[in-house]
């Protein structure tokens, strides 16, 4: 077996996507073809899309359920749906749209995006990406098979207890919920780590830290976030299950059980939550809308540090969802304090892309209308959080549908908007064919319309009294028309996402090629083929500012980019580590093979959160401790890698 | 909008009401017990001190709101309109990349302006807090409310304990006089809301919540449950009457009586029935049934609606429920009886007796 | 093809502190930080909802737990004392300190059940037994965690897998084991000193 060096002077060369370096380079760095090479593959981009895919999937079922709560509330005293199945659906609709869409698209998009725009071959643990990503699916599928049994969650997606615990819901709709929290949990955790440390360690040579795309700034933010905030929910859950299931007392109220630890801990996790599902977005935005308007970003400065502040404030305004539990007023005045002052970056942030647009040429791309539509969407989400903000006033608008017309705003005008934007943009670096433009403006023209048609009268619905969370209203509330506009609005919005999913479809196969960069963007992405192959770059790009495509034509910075010479790095999968600020060439990395122990992993780990569904304990006991076996080998020091001691040395 | 307007003759309502009670409720039937006959539980307009005062500030906000989103949308649309590039969207290099304008005083002017507009908008909100934090003078009256998987369990508080009664559902106040309300839950968490002249104040498991409130013109609002709490959430409701003092005093003085010693042999059947099949979870005062699961059914029939607002109490909605509630709120905590047509009639007597 | 280079030699895959492994652990222990900050949190919010009456009649005692916590202590000095070994390129060194951290560890986890079978709450009698037995427990986990780490390692110096450079491994496990006794400071300074200060 060869020997692995402990270091080396990395080589320099000028390679191509056709030199003979690069087709060792693809032999090193190609997933085998078959079903074990689907399964084993740690491939980001392939990750990137099946995540990009299953979550896309999800805001299907998710649209479905949202569906059919629009037909029973379409008139009142509707019969379509049973309280309980009510009940079930809009619990699960919220679910699956904040936690198995909204976030796992997103990462869906970093994980594609991530090494391709930092200018490395994958991200820093590409195993755990898979498994990331097998998890994801795993929770997915463990909070759907409750639906099998019809007993699928049916507190809304905060949960309250004590409603949540066992003497008022005694069958496992919350077991299912609050282990497939649990593990879902896992998977976020895992990508989290795996974005930061990538974001950190694996940017290209001269990537320095004020050079990096902005939807990487907005996806590192959110993983520390992540980091941070994740572990408040996973907790909570935990301690939900345990008093289901083991007689404690954290918040059942009989004891000295506090139903309000509830609330504090899942809105300590959830608000950081709403921001973590849309800075990315925000990011893909700040990277895109550019394109389009022809020109950079104005004020990249302010806008990453908008993120930031962002994130951090949103760490210190969760009581502004407790307004009406009867705390304090002086706490309450502090966290409304708090709920205002987290607009100011957002401020900054919208008139950096009315700027933006102003200052530039815009091109009526359909990802410029996406994005055009998405910055209006923004403020009128925005505004109706800064109303609910004011304690007065929420104590009016909680809980009713306001609120609701609010997070429609902000979901989809600041997750779903982008994202449709970004699957425009990115779609030909994907599959290296275009979208159609027409159908393009189609869906967003239906989108756009069906959006505001359904949500702009909601927040009337709101302030005229009707509450959230009902299976059904009486006549003669004033409701009616407004629900019955929603509905239909509903099923425009339906309408568009179909023509979308249509010209997908119809372009995949029948697309105008895109080449290597249809947008003529700046980043290092659009420098690769459409897709890229597998190791990305055939050697590590260099890189002297941030838009290394544009910089002949900005003539910013002192240096020029180098994309075609660089560092080769073909000994066996590696990739080169920088240093964090500055982006200096610091170590060169050995990355692992494809492997099964991801999913392996998975489902073991699986198979004991089941086992604990059903209390199975001893099936969990074995289920954990194949895990623990799965991981030992996992991370078993690999000579390839370069972990073990190499006798020659010693 | 038009304006809504307090309905003060409930009893005209009665005779309207068809008997056929499987139609739900309907238009009149909540309207009839709404302070704003368009939107019964709208609350852009305070009938009360505080509601007042937030309406204010949810105007205040609401008008900076749409004047924020028409100026932004405008700049985004006008711009867009302003500056498009003539590039062919197929081969958008067409237009050439370059670091045009400087659009950095966009953000200074507009993070400028906004962050005035908060901070107006926070003093107005620190306004407000400290006006509706504790009313000008000592509350009237205490009531203390316990929230129950789907209704509301009323007991007056007073001094002296033979003025202390139990009702449900329906709640009366003076008007022009501050009422403090003391919360509490019997199951899950709920949240007491009239959203006319009381803004939501939630119901919590171990704890005490106390709000206060002011109806400041006669007339009947409805108020409802507003935090999930299960399968009838949509049908927790919740009738507040307020009337001048006099009318007050006599409600509060009529609740007291207890229930009429049957003199009829008819009805002294009738009652043996009700004890039977319904003293178990209700109470009535005066007599041996003291169930605590269900609404204290004392003065039932000076209620104006049943089953926690969902019904208008006539003759025919009340045998309805009776006979089979859990067609109309299904999933409510009294079962189907399986009660016999006989029976129903007598229990049906005994009712039309607690007034 | 190669040409001539102008780039310094660079360490190749795992290497101290620029192994990525190291920067993975540390996002992990700053999450896992999160997780016990929550679980405090937790705690505190009953102590002030409830004050005094919250805590059981006899408190946990500090007879087991104030040597026990001795012991967690000078486990990390033993770990810090191998890993110095390692960069060293000692194994013999490494396998001595490793071991004597493993037993120290396992040590803990013991004294820690005597501790536990010793207390008159239970996890379903009260909050505070509940709150007492879930946090503890989710350290006593991590600790067994760390145990299952340390034999680990313990295992890969015996077959000869490090030397003086190739030792990321042993960093990675030891930066865990230190805060895995960190943890624990703040855990016994909530159970066993906060409740006697007052
Ligand atoms: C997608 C994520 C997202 C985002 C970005 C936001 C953004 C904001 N949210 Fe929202 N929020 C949710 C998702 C989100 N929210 C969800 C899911 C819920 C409900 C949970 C549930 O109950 O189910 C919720 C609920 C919620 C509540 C609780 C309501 C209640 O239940 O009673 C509050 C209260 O303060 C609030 C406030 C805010 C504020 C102040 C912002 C701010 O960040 C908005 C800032 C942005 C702008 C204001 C626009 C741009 C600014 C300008 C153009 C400057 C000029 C503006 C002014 C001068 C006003 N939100
Ligand atoms: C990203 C988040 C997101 C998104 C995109 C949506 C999208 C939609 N939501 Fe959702 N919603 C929430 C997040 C979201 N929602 C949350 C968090 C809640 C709170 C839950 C709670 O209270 O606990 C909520 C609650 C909520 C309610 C309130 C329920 C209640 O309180 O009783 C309503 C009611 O109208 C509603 C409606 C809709 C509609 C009509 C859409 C439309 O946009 C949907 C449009 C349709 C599609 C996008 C899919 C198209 C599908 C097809 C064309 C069918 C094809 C299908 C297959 C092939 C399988 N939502
Ligand atoms: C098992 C307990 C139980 C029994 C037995 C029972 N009820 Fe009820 N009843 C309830 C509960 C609980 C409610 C509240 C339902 C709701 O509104 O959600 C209720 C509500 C009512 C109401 C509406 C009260 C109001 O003010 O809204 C009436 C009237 C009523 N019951 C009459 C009867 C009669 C008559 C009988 C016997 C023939 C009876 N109940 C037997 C539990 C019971
Ligand atoms: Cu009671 Cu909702
Ligand atoms: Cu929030």
């Amino acid at each position: 077996m060869a020997v692995i060096d402990y270091d080396r002077a990395p080589e320099f060369a000028t390679a191509g996507y056709d030199s003979p370096a690069a087709s060792r380079l693809h032999a090193l760095w190609e997933t085998k073809p078959g079903l074990i090479g689907w399964l084993s593959t740690v491939d980001h981009k392939e990750l990137g899309v099946r995540y990009l895919v299953t979550a896309f999937a999800f805001l299907l079922l998710g649209g479905l359920e949202a569906l059919i709560m629009r037909l029973q509330l379409a008139q009142p005293n509707e019969h379509l749906l049973s309280p309980e199945q009510y009940n079930q659906i809009f619990s699960m609709h919220g679910i699956t749209m904040i936690f198995l869409y909204a976030q796992p698209i997103l990462s869906g998009f970093s994980i594609y995006l991530f090494p391709l725009i930092l200018g490395t071959r994958d991200m820093a643990f590409p195993r755990l990406n898979a498994f990331s990503y097998w998890a994801y699916l795993a929770a997915g599928l463990f909070m759907y098979a409750s639906f099998l049994i019809g007993a699928a969650p049916n507190d809304g997606w905060f949960n309250y207890a004590p409603y949540a615990l066992k003497q008022f819901n005694p069958n496992p709709n919350m077991d299912f919920y609050a282990l497939g929290m649990i593990l879902l949990g896992v998977s976020t955790t895992a990508g989290a780590v795996n974005f930061l440390v990538t974001f950190l360690r694996l940017r290209a040579p001269g990537m320095s830290i004020n050079r990096v795309p902005i939807l990487a700034w907005g996806t590192t933010t959110t993983s520390v976030g992540i980091l941070l905030s994740v572990p408040a929910v996973s907790l909570a859950f935990f301690l939900l299950w345990l008093d289901r299931q083991f007689g404690t007392h954290f918040y059942n109220p009989d004891g000295q059980g506090q139903p309000l630890l509830w609330q504090h801990l899942f809105w300590m996790f959830a608000h950081p939550w709403v921001y973590i599902i849309v800075l990315p977005a925000m990011g893909i935005v700040s990277d895109a809308l550019p394109i389009f308007c022809r020109r950079p970003l104005v004020g990249y400065t302010v806008v990453v540090l908008a993120t930031i502040t962002t994130m951090v404030l949103g760490f210190g305004v969760w009581l502004h969802h407790m307004f009406a539990t009867g705390l304090p007023f002086l706490a309450l005045s502090f966290f409304s304090g708090a709920s205002f002052i987290i607009t100011v970056p957002s401020a900054v942030a919208v008139f950096a892309w009315i700027a933006t647009i102003w200052a530039g040429r815009p091109v009526f791309t359909t990802a410029f209308l996406y994005f055009a539509g998405f910055v209006s969407m923004f403020v009128i989400g925005g505004v109706s959080g800064v109303m609910t903000a004011a304690v007065p006033a929420d104590r009016q608008l909680t809980d009713t549908y306001f609120v609701v017309a609010h997070i429609h705003y902000v979901l989809i005008g600041i997750n779903l908007f982008p994202v449709l934007g970004g699957l425009h943009v990115w779609f030909p670096k994907m599959t290296g064919r275009m979208l159609s433009e027409r159908l393009g403006r189609w869906s967003f023209w239906t989108v756009f319309i069906g959006f505001n048609m359904a949500f702009l009268p909601m927040h009337w619905t709101g302030l005229a009294g009707m509450p959230r969370r009902i299976y059904t209203y009486p006549e003669g509330m004033g409701w009616d028309t407004v629900n019955l506009i929603t509905t239909i609005g509903a099923f425009v919005l339906a309408a568009g996402i179909l023509i979308f999913l249509a010209n997908i479809a119809l372009s995949r196969r029948n697309g105008r090629v895109a080449g290597p960069n249809p947008w003529d963007g700046p980043t290092l992405e659009w420098s690769t083929p459409s897709p890229p192959p597998p190791y990305n770059f055939p050697v590590i790009p260099a890189v002297a500012s941030r838009h290394p495509l544009w910089e002949d034509r900005l003539d910013e910075g002192l240096g020029r980019s180098s994309i075609r010479r660089g560092v080769v790095l073909d000994h066996g999968k590696e990739a080169l580590a920088t240093s964090t600020l500055d982006g200096e060439p610091d170590a060169i990395l050995k990355m692992p093979e494809d492997s099964l122990s991801p999913l392996v992993a998975t489902i073991v780990m699986t198979a004991a959160f089941a086992g604990l569904l059903l209390h199975w304990w001893m099936f969990a006991g074995v289920c954990a401790a194949l895990l623990l076996a799965a991981t030992i080998i996992w991370l078993w020091p690999e000579r390839e890698l370069g972990q073990r001691a190499e006798a020659s040395h010693g | 909008m038009t304006r809504p307007h307090p309905v003060s003759n409930p009893r005209r309502r009665r005779s309207r009401w068809p008997a056929a009670w499987t139609a739900a409720v309907t238009a009149d039937a909540l309207c009839s017990v709404a302070a704003s006959a368009e939107t019964p539980l709208g609350y852009l307009e305070g009938f009360g001190v505080k509601t007042r005062e937030i309406a204010h500030l949810t105007w205040a906000l609401l008008i900076l709101s749409i004047v924020v989103v028409v100026i932004t949308s405008a700049l985004v649309v006008v711009g867009a309109l302003l500056r498009r590039s003539r590039a062919p969207v197929g081969n958008i290099e067409q237009e050439p990349v370059s670091r045009s304008g400087r659009g950095v005083a966009w953000i200074t002017i507009g993070v400028s302006v906004s962050t005035v507009a908060l901070i107006g908008s926070m003093a107005w909100t620190a306004y407000t807090m400290a006006a509706i934090r504790a009313p000008s003078q000592n509350p009237a009256v205490t009531i203390e409310v316990t929230g129950r998987q789907w209704w509301w369990q009323v007991r007056y508080q007073s001094d002296d304990p033979s003025r202390v009664f139990d009702t449900a559902n329906e709640i009366h106040v003076p008007v022009g006089k501050p009422v403090r309300v003391r919360v509490k839950t019997a199951d899950v968490i709920h949240s007491f809301w009239i959203p006319a002249v009381s803004d939501k104040i939630d119901l919590i498991p171990n704890q005490t919540n106390e709000t206060w409130f002011q109806a400041d013109k006669a007339g009947i609002y409805r108020g409802q449950c507003s935090e999930y709490c299960g399968k009838q959430h949509a049908h927790m409701g919740l009738v507040l009457v307020a009337e001048d003092e006099a009318s007050f005093k006599a409600w509060w003085d009529g609740q007291l009586t207890p229930a009429a010693e049957p003199e009829k042999s008819e009805l002294v059947r009738a009652e043996g029935v009700f004890l039977q099949r319904c003293g178990a979870c209700h109470g009535v005062r005066g007599t041996s049934a003291g169930g605590r699961f269900g609404p204290d059914l004392s003065h039932l029939m000076s209620r104006r609606t049943i089953a926690a607002a969902t019904l208008p109490n006539d003759t025919g909605h009340l045998s309805g429920w009776v006979a089979d509630p859990q067609h109309v709120k299904p999933g409510n905590l009294m079962p189907n009886l399986g009660i016999s047509g006989p029976e129903l009639a007598s229990v049906q007597t005994y009712l039309a007796t607690l007034n | 093809m190669a040409d001539a280079t102008d780039l310094e030699r660079l360490p190749i895959g795992s290497i101290g502190h620029r192994a990525s492994g190291w920067w993975g652990m540390l996002a992990v222990i700053m999450t896992e930080g999160a997780l016990f900050s929550y679980l405090l949190f937790s705690y505190y919010y009953f102590a002030v909802q409830y004050g005094r009456a919250f805590l059981p009649p006899d408190l946990p005692k500090l007879h087991l737990s104030v040597p026990n916590t001795a012991l967690l202590l000078l486990s990390s000095v033993a770990v810090w004392w191998a890993e110095q070994g390692a960069k060293l390129g000692d194994r013999r060194r490494l396998a001595l300190g490793l071991a004597a951290a493993l037993i120290m560890g396992v040590g803990f986890v013991a004294v820690q059940a005597l501790e536990w079978s010793e207390q008159s709450f239970t996890i379903a009698s009260s909050s505070y037994g509940s709150l007492f037995f879930t946090i503890t427990g989710f350290h006593m986990a991590h600790v067994i965690a760390g145990d299952i780490v340390l034999a680990v390692l313990l295992l890969w110096t015996l077959l000869g897998y490090f030397d003086a450079r190739r030792n990321a491994a042993v960093s990675i496990g030891a930066i865990y084991w230190h805060f895995v006794d960190a943890v624990w400071l703040t855990l016994f300074f909530t159970f066993y000193v906060t409740p006697r200060l007052s």
